[in-house]
């Protein structure tokens, strides 16, 4: 069959990236024709600043050279601007006559530098900023020349600005407005900003509007006139006042554009075969101009055109995370302030930071950082997800202090660290090779990052540090994904959140009909979704839908924990950790028996057998069993353990019986699937010796009853439980801890921890929830009881004791 | 010369899943059915640190090793981009119901 020609208008970021993600998809649907009214490939225009300030070459800014377009049999032609399209024919004519047909079209014409209409506008040495011409322009000009005078004090004007004046150049910038980057920044982190610039010999003229630009006696451009009456002495000068969508073509082609090509949610224009993604195109009354809301225009584009027919853009909310002539600044929202608005600010100018959060009814609205952007990405997840945040407000402005733990020392600042500084602490991997496959690769998202390099693919504790050297490499903005609504893996583009819902409400009980009813892209999905999906099947519809273990990671689905040499380990379950003489003796013997290299105590109050072979299991599980032991689970996102102190039964401090109310929960909790593993501790007296501060459930003994901590955690982040209430009996510590659980396998992601699951919905909500009212706590709890009923213990199933079926076959192998 | 050699019945391997045949000559090999019911066979050692693939997740005609999450192509043996290495694969082939490999 012949290919549908697709033919893409505009060779920047845009586009290509439409193109990028297309190939992903459907790499043979389309013979591809690119053309582009600049002479180079596709290069990443945020980054012209470091050229222009002679921190980067041309060739270090080229996004895909030559060989990605022949490589990929994509037709480029360079320097060839379309002047029309013959929407009839079907076919896009260039001004040197090259015509090339197409069955879809791709508009990505970018924008035109508003030109302000004076007098003198035309004149040589008077240019914009917008692609590397201009660029090279300006370095010409500060070679032969010293005024310079940008018009406009946004980003790019403070950008040409900055890279002027490290070529040598008298720079002032010349604004209309009150202050500075008034769209990005409030009035007094610009004075700061302002400050700081002109320390570095930056002049400013304020509220001042340009009229006349002066021609000189070389017919170039000498001065600039302001309304005042001041005239500034200029040599060059570089308009950056603001862009507009470059809908020319467009227009006369007869496609409805208003500021901007107007598309539909899939990116069509008014014209079904003709698409607009990037700067010209407008969305719902929006044309964006950050590289963020671009590529989620290019991956639904993309996907439209392979005609998956799924996905939709419904716009961006947008937050901005730059770095301006080496200063970080972030800014999200609404905070203009005014009625019904209050303000949260922190202000230490001595040390250049200034942080500001806009709130209303409990909610922030709108947020300013100057100086320290660390927590930037944290303000605008909570305004997004509009999160309640009256119990945390008071130190809202220090921050989530989640960078700077295991492994960095307190480090927190990314760009000051060396490139030899190790980031990854789990992969190995150091600043110099994130920053060095950002720029290689051409990568600007997390995931990019995580997969090219591995870093902060295993743990993830250091990914706030990845994203700051994200958003400092790839300049300009870096908006950080969006965690709670980022799609489930690669096949999808459903979020978790998404898939829970349906998998309730449409009652869907196995794995091939959420694929399908969610138009999953892959056959089978992948080794990420498949186990969340069993996951939420199995605690949604508890003994209706069925557990697939080929979709369960080889732990829970061998029911003891691979290790690096593919040997596994063995954990018997002891209650409470307790334990007994004969069950002790019956570990050692099966210890000796099957050569078990090396026993160990576990921080969970547990006895491991290291290093014993997969064909070995059954036959050692068949032993413990004989002694009266159960699956410990220390292999699954499960029930892990509940963590005793030695209680009242024998402490002369103990207020509780802990080791008994250990046991107790322990044995109810037996067989709990979860979204992430599950510790509790239960410790008699407020000395705490169980540890119980740093569990998802900690129980403390108190004379008068029972205090409850809840989303503790002791490990990657260790983040200390919150107190949840005061209970007085055994049976309400069941009650309540239980409710909880459940709460938590009911609403909670998959690999999320209950303590990452309370700071995404708020402790306050998980209160109104359990303690405050009784019959939800009461439903909850049954639920749970009723989920975890008849659970075998899967060690007996698999053991030699039981009929040789299925379930064993999986431990023995063939041979040949 | 490899010999062809029956190893068991379709069966006995489960969808989305894997069994390790043991040999004298090439060591594990793992065997794997995918949803289809197409049969590949690879050595049961990810090019990475030899994590037995056999034990990883299933999908498509891909496994990923469960020790590192790399991702390995079950008819080629290669791992995916960006990770790079390769695994040696077999010749599996299937005739009425029952599973042959080739080594």
């Amino acid at each position: 069959m012949e290919k549908m020609k697709l033919v893409l208008v505009g060779n920047g970021m845009a586009g290509v990236r439409t193109l990028e993600e297309l190939r992903k998809i459907a790499p043979d649907m389309y013979d591809i024709t690119v053309f582009g009214a600049e002479p180079h490939p596709n290069y990443n225009r945020i980054l012209l600043s470091p050229v222009l300030a002679g921190e980067m070459t041309i060739q270090d800014i080229i996004l895909n050279d030559l060989d990605w377009y022949k490589d990929n049999g994509i037709a480029l032609h360079t320097g060839k601007k379309i002047t029309k399209i013959d929407r009839k024919a079907r076919k896009v004519i260039a001004d040197d006559g090259t015509e090339a047909e197409y069955d879809r079209l791709l508009l990505a014409t970018g924008s035109n530098p508003f030109i302000l209409p004076v007098p003198g506008k035309d004149l040589p040495g008077v240019i914009s900023y917008r692609d590397i011409a201009d660029t090279d322009a300006m370095i010409e000009a500060a070679k032969a020349h010293k005024h310079a005078v940008v018009i406009g004090a946004g980003l790019l004007g403070l950008e040409a600005a900055n890279g002027l004046i490290l070529r040598g150049m008298s720079v002032t910038v010349v604004h209309l407005g009150e202050w500075i980057m008034e769209r990005q920044l409030d009035k007094t982190a610009a004075n700061m900003m302002q400050k700081a610039l002109e320390a570095k010999g930056m002049q400013f003229r304020l509220s001042a509007s340009t009229t006349e630009l002066v021609q000189g006696e070389s017919g170039r451009v000498c001065a600039l006139k302001l309304k005042s009456g001041e005239t500034l002495p200029a040599d060059l000068v570089v308009m950056a006042a603001g862009i507009r969508p470059n809908t020319t073509l467009a227009e006369s082609a007869g496609l409805h554009c208003n500021r901007g090509i107007v598309v539909n949610d899939t990116l069509q224009t008014y014209d079904p075969r003709v698409y607009a993604v990037g700067e010209c195109a407008n969305h719902r009354g929006t044309a964006y101009g950050l590289v963020a809301p671009l590529f989620e225009q290019a991956k639904v584009a993309a996907n439209h055109l392979a005609m998956y027919g799924i996905g939709r853009y419904q716009g961006s909310v947008t937050s901005t995370k730059l770095k301006v002539t080496g200063i970080d600044v972030f800014s999200a929202g609404d905070f203009s302030g005014g009625e019904g608005t209050e303000d949260i600010v922190l202000s230490d100018p001595g040390a250049g930071v200034y942080k500001r959060v806009v709130i209303k009814d409990d909610k922030i609205v709108g947020a300013v950082a100057y100086g320290d952007t660390a927590d930037g990405s944290w303000y605008f997840q909570m305004l997004k997800d509009g999160q309640n945040i009256a119990d945390i407000r008071d130190h809202l402005l220090f921050g989530k202090s989640h960078l700077g733990d295991a492994g960095h020392k307190g480090q927190n600042q990314a760009a000051s660290l060396p490139d030899t500084a190790e980031i990854c602490g789990c992969n190995g991997v150091c600043k110099g090779t994130i920053v060095k496959a950002i720029k290689e690769n051409g990568l600007f998202t997390l995931d990019d990052v995580r997969k090219h390099t591995k870093a902060s693919s295993s743990c993830g504790s250091c990914t706030g540090l990845v994203e700051q050297i994200i958003a400092s490499t790839v300049g300009g903005a870096y908006t950080p994904a969006d965690s709670n609504n980022k799609a489930v893996c690669g096949c999808t583009e459903h979020s978790h959140g998404e898939v829970r819902k349906a998998i309730r409400e449409q009652h869907l009980i196995d794995i091939p009909s959420v694929q399908h009813a969610m138009g999953w892209k892959t056959p089978n999905g992948c080794s990420s979704c498949r186990p969340a999906l069993n996951y939420y099947l199995i605690s949604t519809w508890p003994h209706e839908a069925k557990d697939d273990p080929q979709s369960r990671f080889i732990n829970e689905r061998a029911h003891a924990n691979i290790q690096k040499d593919g040997t596994y380990s063995v954990v018997p379950r002891m209650l409470g950790g307790l334990t007994t003489p004969d069950e002790l003796r019956a570990i050692a013997d099966a210890a000796d028996k099957f050569k078990v290299p090396t026993v160990k105590v576990t921080g969970g109050q547990r006895i491991d057998l290291l290093g014993v072979k997969k064909d070995d299991l059954p036959k050692i599980w068949a032993d413990l069993s004989k002694a009266g032991m159960v699956s410990g689970h220390a292999y699954g996102k499960s029930i892990r353990t509940v963590k005793t102190c030695v209680g009242a039964e024998h402490c002369r401090f103990g207020t509780q019986r802990s080791m008994d109310m250990g046991v107790k929960l322990e044995k109810m909790l037996f067989g709990m699937w979860s979204p992430h593993k599950v510790k509790l501790a239960v410790s008699g007296c407020p000395r705490n010796c169980a540890e119980a501060g740093i569990k998802d459930v900690g129980v403390i003994g108190v004379d008068s009853g029972y205090e409850l901590y809840v989303a503790g955690n002791g490990g990657i982040k260790t983040e200390v439980a919150e107190f949840f209430c005061k209970v007085k009996t055994d049976e309400e510590v069941m009650e309540y801890s239980g409710a909880f659980l459940q709460l938590y396998r009911e609403e909670g992601f998959y690999l999320e921890r209950t303590v990452h699951y309370v700071q995404r919905v708020g402790l306050e909500y998980v209160k109104s929830k359990i303690v405050e009212n009784a019959t939800l706590r009461r439903e909850l709890y049954e639920r749970l009881l009723y989920a975890l009923q008849d659970y075998t213990d899967p060690w007996l199933e698999r053991s030699e004791l039981a009929d040789k079926g299925t379930l064993r076959a999986a431990y023995e192998d063939f041979s040949a | 010369m490899s010999d062809l050699k029956k190893i068991c019945a379709l069966t006995e391997i489960p969808q989305l899943g894997s069994r390790v045949v043991k040999t004298e000559k090439h060591g594990d090999i793992a065997i794997f059915r995918t949803s289809d019911d197409e049969v590949f066979a690879v050595h049961d050692k990810c090019p990475h640190k030899q994590g037995p693939l056999s034990q990883g997740i299933v999908h498509g005609k891909q496994v990923t090793c469960p020790l590192h999450s790399w991702k390995i192509n079950l008819d080629t043996g290669e791992a995916q981009a960006p990770d790079v290495g390769c695994t040696k694969s077999f010749a599996a082939r299937l005739e009425n119901g029952e599973v042959y490999l080739s080594i």
